[in-house]
Order: structure tokens, then sequence, then C-alpha cells
């Protein structure tokens, strides 16, 4: 089957996929020199997911993310510096430094986190919803979490709610196999997590997260149903996750054979694959892509390492609108 | 003459009516009128998109107005008791508190959360405690306790319009009382503690429920020559340490009265507060009047014995000016 996409449009989703692989590649290396500390969770293996769906949502919709969520911020346009910056803890990174890896926020691009309770951003993408729909707009709320979260009381209590008040939410649940480091056939009773969300009333579907085309046709036809309809959706974001939980797991939970075998299925040289065997691109296009993104990431850093640290005794900034002491 | 029930009812009518942001969410609080029936009517007022009861389901229903709050809104979340709401504590704690800091200032969440609170009504160990102190604790967020009919309608308003997360603790016993309600006076900063009651011997430092039984106190020792000062902390988060201190200043001697239980309670932080600020003007030591380290118990003679009583302050005074 062929793809059915322009070279231009081919060339944007690969470019953002190969963006954040080196973006992530560049963030594990920062962290082995302690440039960049706390929890570092990449994206590895997994780009086709956020990629595809943010290219399928409009600009103006409302993101909600999880802790491992480089990726979307990236797409969205923060600028590869202010996360990397972030990362580093500056103040000239996107949250000011204050939030780091897990928090990537901006309020200009809709981008409403990062969130690191695994299903507490749920609600908050249903509250979102409710301002959107209460203010008359047409903006879908789109909330990425994790298998992992359909555990949680808030997923059954946000489907629930977002169903009984008609509430535009795109639900998007990147399963990439594992809840941290327990497998999916030991965190759920059914391991076919789109059987839940019908009993609440909402609509499932799932798709394979490691094809990219696939991911944003999914998801653009969920998110212009949520538009239409102004009620929520369920897409299930089939994954995996390349490298470790975080910087600090040592992966005793699955084999290296496991890990290997599903690399074979890695969502860009899959895609660059297609595209020069389908001849929408050539080599010469991915090489400059490679540069760009080499030059963007290197750039990054330094703007990194440029940045400045926020003065101490600026710490209880951002606490309350006004300082309260 | 006012109630506290009906003030609180007031201020919500005011805000739904000037404000188009402004909505109020919570279990009961539409078709049934409210669990202390504070609501009532106002469905029939504002509609079902103003006025929305929510499934069960604490932690989504009030991140639910978190993210409202996100996305421009400024909604008003009924939670039944202090009790229920620690299943929302999730959201409170890392969502509300920090969505502010943790973006570098970019997001606010002007949410105003309503919740009943304390003992008193024989309804036992999962519907009577006090536990603002939890969430006095936080960075983040604010916590307002009106004991009066006045400060029931102001501090709702001056909550819904204040930029941060404000929790509005509201005692069930007082819903019932009878006030002055002036809707037109210039109200107190919500933020500031307040003098109910002057005077020169002692100084018994109350809020919410507790405040009255402090003015009942302050009568009583009245009757046996000590002149007690009643402080009103009225607000939990920020502490208004300068009222606090300069009152004990005066009277050199502190009753602190607090219906949560003493271990770790805003008592303690109101002593401590005193141990550091006013050390060399105590002439005895610092009392406090809190719950029983027990579970609020069911029979009658039981939860009165467990809570903070008049004849427990006026003792406690008694024994600060050594008249014990």
């Amino acid at each position: 089957m062929t793809l059915d996409i322009s070279r231009d449009h081919a060339l944007g989703l690969l470019r953002d996929m190969i963006r954040i692989r080196r973006l992530e590649e560049k963030s594990a290396e920062l962290y082995s020199k302690q440039k960049i500390r706390g929890f570092l969770h990449l994206y590895i293996g997994e780009e086709a997911v956020g990629v595809g769906a943010m290219h399928a949502l409009r600009g103006d919709d409302n993101i909600v993310a999880t802790y491992r969520e480089h990726g979307q911020a990236l797409v969205r346009g923060i600028p590869a510096g202010e996360i990397m910056a972030e990362m580093y803890g500056k103040a000239n990174g996107c949250s000011g430094g204050r939030g780091g890896s897990m928090h990537l926020f901006s309020a200009k691009r809709n981008f409403y986190g990062g969130h690191a309770i695994v299903g507490g951003g749920l609600p908050v993408a249903v509250g979102l919803a409710l301002a959107v729909k209460m203010k008359g707009e047409s903006r879908v709320t789109a909330c990425f979490f994790g298998d992992g979260a359909t555990d949680e009381g808030e997923f059954h209590e946000s489907l629930n709610l977002a169903a009984l008040w008609k509430l535009p939410v795109l639900f998007l649940c990147e399963n990439n196999e594992y809840a941290m480091g327990t497998a999916l056939s030991r965190h759920v009773s059914d391991e076919d997590i789109v059987n839940n969300p019908p009993g609440y009333g909402v609509p499932a579907d799932s798709v394979n997260g490691m094809d990219v085309v696939a991911v944003e046709r999914a998801v653009h036809n969920e998110a212009e149903l949520v538009r239409e309809t102004s009620k929520p959706r369920f897409l299930e974001l089939k994954t995996y996750r390349f490298r470790a939980h975080s910087m600090y797991d040592a992966e005793l939970y699955r084999s290296k054979e496991e890990v290997e075998e599903r690399k074979q299925d890695d969502p860009i040289s899959a895609f660059q694959s297609r595209l020069l065997g389908e001849g929408l691109i050539t080599q010469a296009d991915i090489d400059a892509i490679e540069d760009d993104a080499a030059k963007e990431i290197a750039e990054a850093v330094e703007f990194a390492e440029q940045g400045e640290w926020e003065p101490v005794e600026e710490i209880t900034r951002h606490t309350y609108a006004r300082d309260l002491s | 003459m006012t109630t506290y029930r009906d003030a609180v009812r007031t201020a919500l009518q005011t805000l739904l009516r000037e404000d188009d942001r402004v909505f109020l969410m919570g279990e009961d609080v539409g078709r049934y009128g409210g669990a202390y029936a504070v609501s009532k009517g106002l469905l029939e007022e504002f509609g079902e998109d103003r006025i929305r009861d929510t499934p069960l389901c604490e932690s989504t229903f009030v991140g639910a107005g978190i993210g409202a709050a996100l996305g421009g809104m400024r909604p008003i979340v009924e939670v039944m008791t202090v009790n229920f709401s620690l299943l929302a504590l999730d959201q409170v704690v890392n969502n509300a508190a920090v969505m502010r800091h943790m973006s570098g200032g970019q997001f606010q969440v002007p949410i105003a959360v309503r919740m009943a609170t304390g003992g008193g009504k024989q309804i036992a160990a999962q519907h009577s405690h006090s536990l603002e102190n939890w969430y006095a604790h936080i960075p983040g967020i604010k916590v307002l306790a009106p004991a009066t009919v006045q400060d029931a309608h102001d501090m709702l308003l001056a909550a819904v319009e204040d930029p941060d997360p404000v929790f509005v603790f509201e005692h069930q016993m007082l819903y019932g009382i009878e006030g002055e309600l002036d809707t037109t006076a210039t109200p107190l900063s919500p933020w500031k503690a307040v003098i109910r009651r002057s005077g020169t011997d002692v100084s018994l430092i109350a809020y919410g429920g507790s405040m009255h039984k402090a003015l009942s106190a302050a009568e009583e020792l009245d009757k046996g020559g000590i002149s007690a000062e009643v402080v009103d902390l009225r607000s939990l988060r920020p502490l208004d340490r300068d009222t606090i201190v300069d009152s004990v200043r005066r009277t050199h001697r502190a009753v602190v009265i607090d219906e949560a239980w003493k271990t770790g309670s805003l008592a303690s932080e109101i002593s401590a507060t005193l141990a550091e600020h006013a050390f060399y003007d105590l002439d005895a030591p610092i009392e406090r009047v809190c719950t029983l380290e027990v579970p609020i118990p069911y029979a009658k003679h039981l939860e009165e014995a467990a809570i903070p009583q008049v004849d427990r302050i006026v003792e406690a005074a008694r024994r600060s000016v050594g008249d014990g």
C-alpha cells in the first residue's frame, strides 16, 4: 500500500521524528556528563506517536502531556534551546528552570505541561475542555497518558465525567506495554485497553503507534470527530520504549532480546525506508535533515550552556501571584 | 439578620451574576440544593451550565476545576466535607499548588474551593475532622476560615477574585448562626487576623467554629475579673503573625484554641511563632486547647469531650493567669 502523502508532508513528519531522536540522544549524553539531573525519561522509540499526533492537532488545541513529553513539546514549537535549558535548570528554560525535564510548559502554545503524577493530568484536561465548552470555542483538548494511567481511578473518573458532560477531550493512551517496570499483563485485568472507555460511553479505537502516517490520520480523524460532536473519544497508540524508563532504570523486568527485537520496528528507519522505496525522498534529503537537526541540537546545547542561573534571592517567585512573605 | 448559610449564598449569587466566568460545581449542589443547603435555589436561577452536579469523584471534579481555572474560568468547587476532600489531595498538592511555580509563572489556577469542616453534629469519625492545617501547610495555596456572617460573604468574594487557589473552610456548626451582613461596606482584608474582643490579661487565639467558643469563654472569664482578648485568625495561610504577636506582647499570655488534633496542628505553628517572636514578652507558658488525640467519636458526650469547649478554654486561661 502506498503512503498517499506529499513529499513535503513526508519530509515534515520525518524531520520532526529525527529532531526528537537527536534531542533525546543528546539529552542522554548530557545526563551522563551530569549537565542534566533528576529524572530523565526519553522518548526514543515512541517518536511516531508524538509527531503524528501533534501534526494532526490544531495549533490552538490544548495539550496536556506526561513526564515523557520532550517530543510533544518540541513539535508543538517550544524551541529546542528552551527545552534543553529547562533540563539544565537554567532561567532561560521554558519553565524558568522550575520544572525540569518532566515539566515543560508553554502558555502561548497552549501546552499545559508535563505532568508527573500518573493519571493526574486527566482531570485537568477534562477541566480545560469544560472551559472551552463553556466559552463556546471549538478547540480540542488532547490528553496524553501511558498505559499505566489506565490503572488509576482518575482515568475512570475522567472518562465518566467527560462523557457525562459531553466535553471535547481526546484521550490519547500511549501504550508502550510497561507501567514503568510492570508489564501490561501484570497491571491490567484486560490487556485490550480499548475495552474500557465504551463502558463510559466513550468511543475507543487503536492504531499502530510505530507508523507515523497511521497515527497522524487516526488522531486527525478522532480530533475532528471530537470537535464536531463536542464529545470525548479515546485512541490507543500501540508503541514501545527502546530506552529505559528513566536514567535510573536497570531494566531488570524485560530481556535484552525483547528490546532488540522490538528495535527492528524502529519508527524512523521504517518510515525512511518506505519513503525511499516509494521514491518520495532521496538519501540526500535525509542527510540534509540530519545536518539541520545536528545544528539545531548543537545550538540548543549552546543556548542552555549560556543561560543564567536564576538568583537564589528569587527562589519564592511564582509561588503566588504576589509574594506573601 | 442573616444566617451564615445565606451569606455564602448571597456571595455566590453576586459572583454568578457579575462574572460569566464563574460557575459552581460539586456533589449535590444543584437539584439537592447543597448538603448544607448553601446553594438552594441557585440551579433555578442560573441553570445547569453554571450550577453543576458532579459525579462522586472528588479527585476528578477538583482536578476539572483546576483545569477550568487554567483555561480562563473562575470555578467555585464545593466539596461536601473536609474528610471527602482527602480524595482530591493529589490534585490540590500536585496540581493546584504547583502549577504557577512549575511553569515558571506562565499559568495560574484561580480556583475557589469551599468545604465544610469540624465536629459537633454527631456524625462521627469520617465526617467531623478539622484538617485545615494540612492545607495551610502547602505553599502555593491560600486558606481562609470565616467565623462570622460578614466574613462568610466577603471571604468567598475575595477567594474567587484571587489569582491563586483559595480554600475556604466553613465550620459545619456555623451555617445556622445569625449576624449582620452589610454587602455595601468595604470588606476587611481577608488575609489579616482581627481582634474580636479587646482584653488585657490573656490572648485567646482561635478561628472558625472555635472563635465563638473563645468569645463565650472571654465573657465567662470577665465575670471572674479576667480580661481576655480574642484574636480571630481568619486566614490560615498566609498566617497574620504580626497581629498574633502584637496581641500577646500586650497581654503577655496566650491560649491557642484549635479544633484539630494538637500534634502538628496550627496551634503548634502559632505556639512556635510566639516562642520565636514573643518569648521575652510571655509571663506564662503557652496553653493549647485542641481536640483530644482520638478519631471524633459518635456518642454525644464523647464528641463533646473530644473537641474544645468553653470550659476547657476558661480553665486554660485561668491557668495562664495563675488563677487556675
